[in-house]
């Protein structure tokens, strides 16, 4: 029986410093061995649990989309014990990843419409996964507009600088990124998300809307969205919380009878709606 | 035969009988403690008087402390991690209650979903055949029958088996019990007077445990409405956020999962830990989705009384064994709570 | 102890009708023989369910902090009352809104000796100053009240409160020179292996629960070092060399400071004697520093948060 708790062994292949704090790295992963990297069938919004040893396990979301290969590409900010000992490896380092997890974005929804997706900060990472599948050729005449809107603090702070680059050329994309604070050298937006959102203003017509920010972000955004006739069920959003075990058993996670970790993270705002406010 | 009887006289011959396919345990005393450890002979079970474990059994099949995997920290496979999985010893325990047997039932649909299954929970439950010891006499702490069970309720048990004063009476539920029941040669076919004996045993038992409350209307309420209710701040007002009704629990399975480090690598372990405590659900950041022990008392109940049964087809998370509420140091009562709930 | 608890009610009618206090701390009977149930009544009515006997164990000062907005009366018998000094000392707690209802104390039950006097289950327990008849199904039976007392009530010498606004019963005869330590002058005289076997044992039924240290007014720390993961100074699992630290370094975060109330014994699930531990430091605090008894008097500082010049030091040789 496959012991859901046992890492796949991956190596770092490659990483690369995403913010000007330096606190936000990337880390593209190869799987040691073929089955594993067979078996670890992900689909955009879905996370793993990244292990260093002796340290221990982190639930971060998977920023790669399967479309672009074998490897996985994962963005993780130094916050504690963990996170700290990951940005200490070094390319070639040994760990582990466990996974795939979660549910993912609502594609099967998604399809045939417009695709609104809002992120704010670093919690971009899925959000990029979603656009890479979307815009892949096989995928892309499944969905109707893609709306992208996108905030950091900086310029600096912005997450795969070079992946927004190319999006920006794209004409199959409707690109909007933009800083908190303009700095020298910036030739784009500047304005907070949710203003930026509401000039922007994608219609809600056949559209779905997937947003995903810092919870300050989250507030003054789904206004904006019921503002321009956005509703519950058109808003997807993912939930973070303390995980340990992601598989949905050890309890820690939930969020009223949902677990975070299986149930979700992903969720509409109108499950949204039914569920206390725990996270 | 549905039955068979034992005579008192030869637990002894049992328990050598017994004990040669499997390791045998019973309940034992230890100190203050009583719990479920391997016996040698009947002499080595506190059987006398014996009302139920201090602690729940479900520490045989979910330690508080396991270790997991392991990984090392040179060679071919340094910091791979190797699953560390013993063969767990094949096991009878004798004396488990109803209510326990039925904690480990829903357990088995905790540690089980549609997509992961807990081998470390499995492997051992799998491994051990559970003799159940009615209740003749329920503590009046304890509420199996509030719980939708009763104090010889059978699921979960692959033997029931009823104390008739100088006999035993057996009756063998499952494949597993029915195989253990065979096994023993000094059973002998029950009279009518023990089957009779038996069954007004089992109607005084649940004669006994009148039901304390309901739990209709916790069905009917919604999540967020039994979630707004005014009654959580005084329930939790007493709690010190211990940790104490979580680890005697039958069916509290909570767990951190932790990696220890020693000279040559180290391992990843399991321990029990509780929703009571500030530290269950804080995040890096510093964020506290339950910030005071309001709200993580709240989750106690919640999760055992309404997310449990609205995941598990209606299976309540609490059997009524009624260790919290003797052990609990500020006497926190689940039975009251949980008519607050129903109100 | 009924004159107690009618007493008691009326005093806290008196207090919560007059708006002296918001709300009055004490106990309600509990739900199951021996225990009481922490109370926080904040009118008339609730008042009126407010109980004082012997089985008001545990101590009320832990939750004083969680009311510092608001004016609160404590019941506080001796030893509860000297952790309500060491709280105000310690500026957990302000002053000027607390009202302490002093209540000179004759002692609290120990539950596990009055279950272990009887031959079953208990239904009903009533008590006196003098007695203690516990009853059940086919039994009744008497016991000194004496000879059930909680250990550390049996040899208290503080039972009289040491900072009350007002008393809610006659001030009681304090014991004089109690036989203390015997226990612990036994692991005293034992070799270092046996020493250490005897710590193991005491301490191998412990389940990490930390009852004892959520019932300890002491202990109020919003990071307790134990739930501390950078660094990590404890390990989390049950090895006994973890369990031995968290136990012997919670007893020296409380050295000098432990009023030997019993609420971590008491909150104990297990029945382990935990005070065997922080008695042996109290022990170590007394014959140091001149027989000091924690928190007596809002002056005098617990002798491990001062330095003075004059501080013994055995341990320096010539």
């Amino acid at each position: 029986m496959k012991n859901p708790y046992l890492p796949y062994p991956v190596r770092i292949e490659k990483t690369v410093i995403e913010t000007e704090d330096r606190n936000i790295k990337s880390f593209k992963l190869v799987f040691l061995n073929d089955d594993d990297c067979k078996t670890f069938d992900y689909t955009p919004g879905q996370f793993a649990q990244l292990s260093v040893t002796g340290k221990g396990e982190i639930p971060i979301g998977i920023a790669s989309s399967p479309t672009e290969g074998d490897h996985l590409l994962f963005t993780v900010n130094k916050m504690g014990v963990v996170t700290t000992a990951l940005h200490n490896l070094i390319e070639g380092s040994i760990m582990g990843v466990r996974g795939p997890l979660g549910n993912s974005y609502p594609f099967d929804k998604m399809k045939g419409k417009d695709v609104t997706i809002i992120g704010g900060g670093y919690a971009f990472t899925t959000l990029r996964a979603t656009i890479v599948y979307m815009l892949d050729k096989k995928n892309r005449a499944d969905f109707g507009k893609i709306t992208l809107i996108y905030g950091a603090r900086t310029p600096g702070m912005l997450l795969y600088k070079d992946t927004l680059a190319e999006w920006s050329k794209r004409d199959d994309i409707n690109y909007n990124v933009t800083v908190d604070r303009d700095a020298p050298g910036w030739t784009g937006r500047v304005g907070f998300v949710p203003a930026v959102t509401e000039q922007v203003a994608p219609s809600s017509k056949n559209a779905i809307a997937v947003i995903c920010g810092p919870p300050v972000m989250i507030k003054y955004t789904l206004p904006v969205m019921i503002k321009l006739g956005f509703t519950p069920e058109q808003t997807i959003t993912s939930l973070e919380n303390r995980m340990k075990c992601g598989i949905g058993i050890c309890g820690r996670c939930n969020v009223g009878p949902e677990y975070v970790c299986k149930d979700g993270p992903v969720f509409s705002m109108a499950q949204l709606k039914e569920m206390p406010q725990e996270y | 035969m549905e039955y068979m009887r034992l005579n008192k006289k030869n637990m002894a011959v049992f328990i050598e009988e017994l004990g040669r396919t499997c390791e045998v345990w019973g309940p034992v005393k230890e100190g203050e403690q009583v719990k479920y450890a391997p016996v040698s002979n009947a002499t080595d079970m506190a059987l006398d008087g014996f009302k139920n474990s201090t602690m729940s059994p479900k520490e045989i099949f979910f330690p508080q402390s396991e270790k997991m995997l392991s990984f090392r920290r040179e060679g071919e496979d340094a910091n791979i991690y190797r699953d560390e999985q013993a063969q767990p010893t094949k096991k009878a325990i004798f004396g488990i209650r109803p209510c326990d047997a039925r904690a480990f039932r829903i357990l088995d649909m905790i540690f089980k979903n549609d997509q992961f299954t807990d081998n470390y929970w499995f492997s051992k439950r799998d491994a051990t055949t559970l003799v159940g010891l009615g209740c003749s006499e329920p503590c009046s702490t304890c509420f199996c029958t509030s719980v939708n069970s009763h104090p010889f309720d059978e699921k979960g048990l692959d033997v029931l088996v009823s104390d008739l004063g100088e006999h035993y009476l057996f009756k063998a539920l499952t494949k597993k019990g029915r195989e253990l029941v065979a096994g023993i040669s000094v059973m002998r076919e029950p009279s009518d007077a023990n089957i009779e004996a038996h069954m007004v045993l089992r109607k005084k038992a649940e004669d006994v445990m009148t039901v304390q409350f309901g739990t209709d209307k916790v069905k009917d309420k919604t999540v967020l409405e039994l979630f707004n209710e005014d009654c959580w701040t005084g329930i939790s007002e007493p709690c010190l956020n211990c940790s104490t009704c979580s680890y005697v629990c039958p069916t509290c399975h909570c767990f951190d999962i932790q990696d220890e480090v020693s000279k040559e690598g180290g391992e990843r372990v399991r321990n029990w830990e509780s929703c009571m405590t500030w530290i269950f659900t804080v995040h890096a950041t510093g964020h506290n989705p339950r910030p005071t022990k309001k709200e993580r008392v709240r989750q106690r109940f919640m999760h055992k009384f309404k997310y449990i049964p609205m995941k598990r087809n209606g299976e309540i998370g609490c059997v009524g064994c009624g260790r919290c509420v003797a052990l609990c140091p500020v006497n926190i009562d689940i039975r009251e709570v949980v008519k607050q709930m129903n109100s | 102890m009924p004159i107690r608890t009618e007493k008691i009610r009326k005093v806290a009618k008196k207090l919560l009708n007059d708006h002296r206090v918001d709300v009055v701390i004490g106990y309600k009977k509990g739900t199951i023989p021996l225990k009481n149930i922490p109370y926080f009544a904040k009118n008339a009515e609730e008042a009126d369910k407010l109980v004082w006997d012997g089985n008001c164990r545990g101590n009320l000062a832990s939750y004083l902090s969680r009311f510092n907005d608001k004016r609160v009366a404590i019941i506080a018998q001796g030893c509860v009352s000297r952790n309500v000094v060491g709280l105000i000392q310690e500026k957990q707690v302000n002053s000027e809104n607390i009202y302490i209802i002093g209540m000179p104390c004759t002692g609290m039950l120990d539950s596990r000796k009055v279950i272990a006097a009887v031959p079953g289950e208990i239904t009903e327990v009533t008590e006196n100053d003098l007695y203690v008849i516990a009853k059940g199904r086919g039994f009744e039976v008497t016991m000194n009240r004496g000879d059930v007392l909680s250990r550390n009530c049996d040899r208290c010498t503080v039972r009289n409160p040491v900072l009350f606004d007002e008393l809610a019963a006659e001030k009681v005869n304090e014991q004089k020179d109690p036989v203390r330590y015997e226990k612990i002058k036994a692991v005293e005289a034992m070799s270092p292996e046996e020493r250490a076997a005897f710590v193991d044992e005491l301490l191998s039924p412990c389940i990490r629960c930390y009852a004892c240290r959520d019932a300890c007014p002491l202990c109020y720390c919003p990071e307790c070092f134990v739930d501390k993961s950078s660094p990590q100074w404890c390990g989390k699992s049950q090895d006994s060399s973890d369990v031995l630290s968290y136990h012997l370094i919670r007893a020296f975060h409380t050295a000098g400071r432990c009023t030997e109330c019993g609420a971590c014994e008491d909150a104990c699930p297990m029945g382990i004697k935990v005070r065997l531990i922080s008695g042996k430091v109290e022990k170590e605090i007394r014959e140091n520093f001149d027989g000091y008894e924690a928190w007596k008097d809002l002056k005098t500082q617990p002798p491990l948060t001062v330095f003075k010049r004059d501080d013994p030091q055995p341990f320096v040789k010539e």
